[in-house]
């Protein structure tokens, strides 16, 4: 209504851009825009020649030393070989009893414990394993009361200590997304194809499956992500000098034990680059499926 | 529902059950732990330790300052949740109620910080702060935790306010409402329960965030999470019932506000950013 009053030449220019979009609700956006552009891209941007401002040598000589060292770049192969059987294991588990979930009526209280090693976070269940998993925790007492293992199994400060941290963290969370994926999908499908005579297999391959895989490529990489950046329990359950050397340990020790915070920014971008290249490799696989609704229409 | 009855599905069904239960089973095992720990005399050796005490509990709030740090967690995660629900808020309201031209890049923007992983721009970030002369500062820890938490409400309230009718904004301004009391009295109602959600869920996502107040928090701005990492770090020097007293205290502060989120939210949520019901991409 104002701009109705002053149709001058700046009004109209006013009216033709919010014509478009752009009027003062609009520019409410821009604190947000300017927060993230000032406290993330420009941070990555300065990490990013930072890396390439080393101490000594050429612009590429952080990434050189990192690629020419195995103790550095050991440390993708043994962040992956942590991150995707952990992902696999959850994202596999996490289908069949997010299936069988969605049909209890009591669903909200497994939720709400699943939901309980997410929130505590990862330095808590850390702790909780390093006595659970011991050489005297109850896990070894209770395999060997059932006479499952003779002696205690060294679970702890190894790779199996990580792992276990990271099935604890990374299943509750695979699962809860799963089962908010699965509950998007309409029983009428299921209970077309059981009409039609198709066994549970055959519903799952030929109904479920087809419509899930597109959230599920999702849920995989959100999972890989967290799995792939694993930093305290890989530090306290894990042999962060061998078998859990993770490139996220290198990139701290690089910055803040060496003070080299050019190498650690080299290795933080490489760690995302990384992790990145998996990503987008599930994410070209899942173009080539279904994505479309996963309600039948109505009427 | 369907139901299968012949008895392989029927155990397979038990199956699936069964690898749920033991999963919630060693879930319940490992806190109890934690908590029995840190009320144990002596534990070696047995399945239950020798004798019960609660000394542990005034020892650790001594020995590992709890006083100072539950002070700190409090103030960052208050700082970060206010903050970021001001700008987070603002910004959701611009998006729900508006097209315009570079509006998906707006939205990847506020995706990306999401995807990255903590450590990923959490290095570059926390060398950047020392360079500038905040890291290890309150205001460096808070900084660096608005990066994930702005994006996040704006994410969780963006659908939110999508669903409110704009008209009755318009008819509140048909009436002759001024913005501001448009804002007090029409949106502010309706956003409450939204803006309650998003900023429980952000809070409980603080109080649990390692990565980022890890790699800026100095001695005086540590977190609750990050002085726990420390303790069980150095667990050699401390009692391991003094740091699991630790431990049960830092469960205790978390469930706290867990138990009030859940009161407001779907557990779902807490991880995926849309209702069960609402999945249907």
């Amino acid at each position: 209504m104002t701009a109705m009053r002053s149709l001058g030449a700046s009004g109209s220019l006013r009216l033709r851009v919010a014509a478009r979009g752009l009027d003062a609700t609009t520019a409410l956006c821009l604190p947000g825009v300017i927060s993230v552009f000032v406290l993330f891209v420009y941070p990555l941007v300065y990490g990013l020649i930072d890396s390439m401002t080393p101490k000594a040598g050429r612009w590429y000589a952080n990434y050189a030393t990192f690629f020419s060292d195995p103790f550095l770049y050991g440390t993708i192969a043994a962040t992956l070989r942590l991150a995707l059987p952990v992902t696999i294991v959850n994202v596999i588990l996490a289908v069949p009893i997010a299936l069988r979930v969605r049909l209890m009526r009591r669903q909200r209280l497994l939720t709400t414990i699943l939901v309980l090693p997410i929130t505590l976070g990862t330095v808590l269940v850390a702790e909780g394993l390093l006595n659970y998993l011991g050489p005297q925790g109850w896990l070894n007492r209770a395999m060997m009361a059932i006479g499952f293992i003779a002696a205690p199994v060294k679970l702890t400060n190894n790779y199996w200590g990580v792992f276990f941290s990271l099935l604890i963290t990374g299943f509750p969370f695979a699962f809860l997304l799963t089962l908010s994926q699965v509950s998007g999908v309409d029983p009428a499908l299921e209970q077309a194809g059981a009409t039609l005579g198709a066994g549970a297999s055959a519903r799952f391959v030929r109904i479920l499956l087809p419509l899930l895989a597109s959230g599920l490529a999702i849920t995989f990489c959100l999972c890989f992500v967290q799995a792939f950046t694993v930093f305290p329990s890989a530090v306290l359950l894990g042999q962060p000098a061998g078998a859990t050397h993770v490139i996220s340990i290198a990139a701290y020790q690089a910055a803040f034990e060496q003070y080299d915070y050019s190498l650690g920014s080299a290795i933080a971008l490489i760690m995302g680059v990384a992790q990145l290249i998996v990503v987008v490799t599930v994410l070209a696989v899942r173009a080539r499926f279904y994505r479309g609704p996963t309600v039948s229409a109505k009427g | 529902m369907i139901r299968d009855d012949n008895p392989l599905s029927r155990l397979w069904r038990t199956i699936v059950l069964l690898i749920a239960a033991l999963f919630v089973l060693n879930l319940f095992a490992l806190i109890a732990a934690v908590a029995l720990n840190s009320f144990a005399t002596r534990w070696l050796g047995s399945w239950a330790p020798s004798g019960l005490t609660t000394r542990w509990y005034s020892s650790a709030w001594d020995e590992f300052q709890l006083g100072d740090v539950l002070l700190v967690t409090f103030e960052v995660v208050f700082a970060v949740v206010i903050i970021s629900g001001l700008i987070g808020v603002t910004a959701a309201y611009a998006l729900a109620r508006r097209e315009f031209p570079g509006k998906r890049a707006v939205i990847l923007l506020f995706l990306a910080p999401l995807v990255v992983p903590p450590l990923t721009y959490g290095v570059p970030m926390a060398s950047l702060l020392y360079r500038i002369g905040l890291g290890g500062t309150f205001s460096g820890v808070v900084l660096a935790n608005l990066v994930p938490t702005i994006p996040f409400v704006v994410l969780v309230m963006t659908p939110f306010i999508e669903q409110i009718d704009p008209r009755i904004e318009a008819a509140a301004r048909v009436f002759g409402a001024s913005t501001f009391s448009l804002f007090l009295r029409v949106l502010a109602p309706l956003l409450a329960p939204g803006i309650l959600a998003a900023l429980l869920l952000a809070l409980v996502r603080t109080i649990a965030m390692f990565e980022l107040t890890f790699l800026t928090a100095g001695p005086d701005s540590q977190t609750l999470v990050v002085a726990l990492y420390y303790a069980v770090f150095a667990s050699g020097v401390r009692a391991g019932q003094s740091i699991d007293a630790m431990a049960v205290i830092y469960m205790a502060t978390t469930l706290v506000w867990l138990v009030i989120a859940l009161q407001f939210v779907d557990p779902t949520q807490i991880v995926a950013r849309t209702r069960p019901s609402a999945a249907r991409q």
